[in-house]
């Protein structure tokens, strides 16, 4: 039997299968170079960048809580000038399209980000932060009003003429109205979700655990939450979504997909298993291989309600 | 490396203190003491996240199953402190785990000639002991400063002894060896030259040696413990301040792939 047609194209990025990694939690790919072949996987998603250097917060931060971690890194980078001179030299020996995530502390941060990773060889697309929940000022803002939203993305849709994905926040009351806001601005696709707003306590030392007090959740924990909004946003808006949330294996990148995704991303699980995202590709062509399904296309929002 | 490994043996030394003999693959020989390794203690979601353990020995023996060759192994000295550990101390001979190993960066075995001296709190010795055995065969002299709460904190120091080892104990309450801390036992010992000191155990009891060493100008490596979720530099959630960090001019350093051995100067003591 031929094997099943793996490909997806997103938003003008052709990748050889779905499987994405998740922005923080793939380094800037080098560090997975050891442990999996970074060729066998649709795209890499790098580390969220900004303009200048970023320290994150003090420690501790993370923490793990059941079937799920908290995260308040604050989203410490090298930079996008460090990362173009240091980072991207390796990436643009692998045979796989990188997709720079960035975020800006100020608007006219995401837009000056955006323009310098503008025409550079070996970006595919650039996915932009507008809901990482660490950083006062560092994106809740844009990612929680949709007139904010919408004013961040038509900013960096202005900066640049690489695909453009928008990381959406799941913690507002209605994503399907943040959806059709990045998609009015001149989004060309939607990755969601980011993490959850949570905490976790020292009942002991009546303290919060993490120095930031608050993180974001990640993990088989958020799945179900990120499936219903990946689903939602699926029948309200016709872009592509890339879908993200406690995916482990390739029966959970699957739902994804049945439920409107046409990719995934894969997070926490790499920090498990450096190989994850590797495995999760080769599990779900073995799946498709042994329904007899002829192509992952086929099963793209094939939900059936 | 990441692989699946059987569990030979998981021995309980003293109470909540456990010694578990697990098979490796012979690539793991040339790893260096002071490395560490990922185990992932089951499939299951709860708990997500692999823990990370120095090796307390790595080496060959002859077992029963694998025939006439020999096996490569490597063991870890951990304490029941949560979640995971009391899992990991519920596993018997012919349990598998996954391992991702090695990890991070060892120790520097020095300059030949010099006194090496050891200096380990609680299961902090567990690192140690790796070490002690490849400088006792590099015929190196070695002390061991070993310190705790309380008698059931010292840990395998026959283990060190029968090596050579010649070894100073300090339990808070003078269970065992003096009464104190042990850093106090060491100070009477530092002298200024020819010597190097290798530490794990509590941050506070790190944080006393560093600045000893600093004071008598002996060069000191410390192998530090933090939360970490991937092991490979990838996650952040590490990260230690180094000497120069400031709000300002930030500089961290991950205890996974930069240590988890760091020559004390380089991070910041409070």
């Amino acid at each position: 039997m031929q094997r099943p047609d793996m490909s997806v194209e997103l938003a003008g990025i052709k990748m050889r299968n779905p499987v994405m990694t998740a922005s923080g939690t793939f380094g800037y790919g080098a560090e997975f170079g050891d442990y999996m072949n970074l060729e066998s996987i649709g795209a890499m998603v790098t580390k969220g960048l900004s303009l200048k250097p970023k320290a994150g917060n003090p420690t501790p931060r993370i923490v793990e809580t059941p079937g799920g971690m908290l995260n308040a890194i604050g989203l410490q980078n090298v930079g996008v000038d460090a990362f173009i001179s240091q980072k991207l030299p390796y990436l643009k020996n692998v045979a796989t399209p990188v997709i720079v995530n960035l975020y800006g502390n100020t608007l006219e941060e995401y837009g000056e980000v955006a323009s310098r990773l503008d025409g550079l060889e070996g970006v595919a697309g650039i996915e932009v932060n507008i809901s990482c929940p660490n950083v006062k000022q560092g994106g809740i803002v844009f990612g929680t009003d949709p007139a904010a939203a919408r004013e961040v993305v038509r900013l960096v849709r202005n900066s640049t003429s690489k695909p453009l994905i928008v990381k959406l926040s799941p913690n507002v009351t209605d994503v399907v109205l943040m959806a059709k806001a990045c998609a009015d601005a001149g989004a060309d696709a939607l990755s969601l979700i980011n993490t959850l707003t949570g905490m976790a306590i020292d009942l002991d030392r009546r303290r919060p655990i993490l120095a930031n007090v608050t993180g974001g959740l990640s993990g088989p924990a958020i799945k179900p939450v990120a499936l219903r909004m990946v689903w939602q946003v699926a029948r309200n808006v016709k872009l592509p979504i890339v879908g993200i949330g406690g995916i482990m294996n390739a029966r959970d990148a699957l739902e994804f997909i049945l439920a409107g995704a046409s990719a995934v991303q894969v997070g926490t699980a790499s920090f498990l298993d450096p190989s994850a995202a590797q495995t999760i590709a080769r599990d779900m062509e073995q799946y498709l291989s042994d329904k007899g399904i002829p192509s992952i296309a086929s099963m793209i929002g094939a939900l059936e309600v | 490396m990441q692989f699946k490994s059987m569990v030979v043996s998981n021995v309980e030394l003293s109470p909540g203190y456990f010694r578990m003999r697990m098979t490796a693959p012979q690539e793991l020989l040339s790893a260096q003491p002071g490395q560490f390794l990922m185990l992932k203690v089951s499939d299951a979601i709860d708990p997500l996240l692999r823990r990370p353990f120095g090796f307390f020995d790595v080496g060959t023996f002859s077992a029963e199953y694998a025939g006439c060759g020999t096996q490569c192994y490597c063991e870890i000295l951990y304490k029941v402190v949560g979640k995971g550990t009391k899992l990991l101390s519920a596993l018997h001979h012919g349990d598998l785990v996954d391992l991702l190993a090695p990890l991070g960066r060892g120790f520097d075995l020095g300059a030949p000639g010099e006194e090496k001296i050891l200096v380990g709190g609680g299961v902090g010795l567990a690192p140690l002991y790796w070490l002690a055995k490849e400088l006792v065969a590099r015929g190196e002299k070695v002390r061991l400063f070993a310190g705790g709460r309380n008698r059931d904190d010292i840990l395998c120091i026959t283990e060190f002894e029968r090596l050579g080892v010649e070894s100073y104990v300090a339990t808070d309450d003078g269970t065992l060896g003096e009464r104190g801390f042990v850093t106090q036992v060491l100070e009477g010992h530092l002298k200024s030259s020819g010597m190097r000191i290798y530490a794990c155990g509590p941050t506070p009891m790190l944080n006393a040696v560093a600045q000893m060493a600093q004071r008598h100008e002996v060069p000191c490596q410390v192998s530090m413990e933090a939360y970490m979720a991937c092991g490979v530099g990838a996650c952040l959630g590490c990260v230690m301040k180094g000497a120069n960090h400031s709000d300002d001019t930030p500089d961290y350093r991950c205890v996974c792939k930069d240590g988890p051995v760091f020559d004390s100067f380089e991070l910041q003591w409070s």
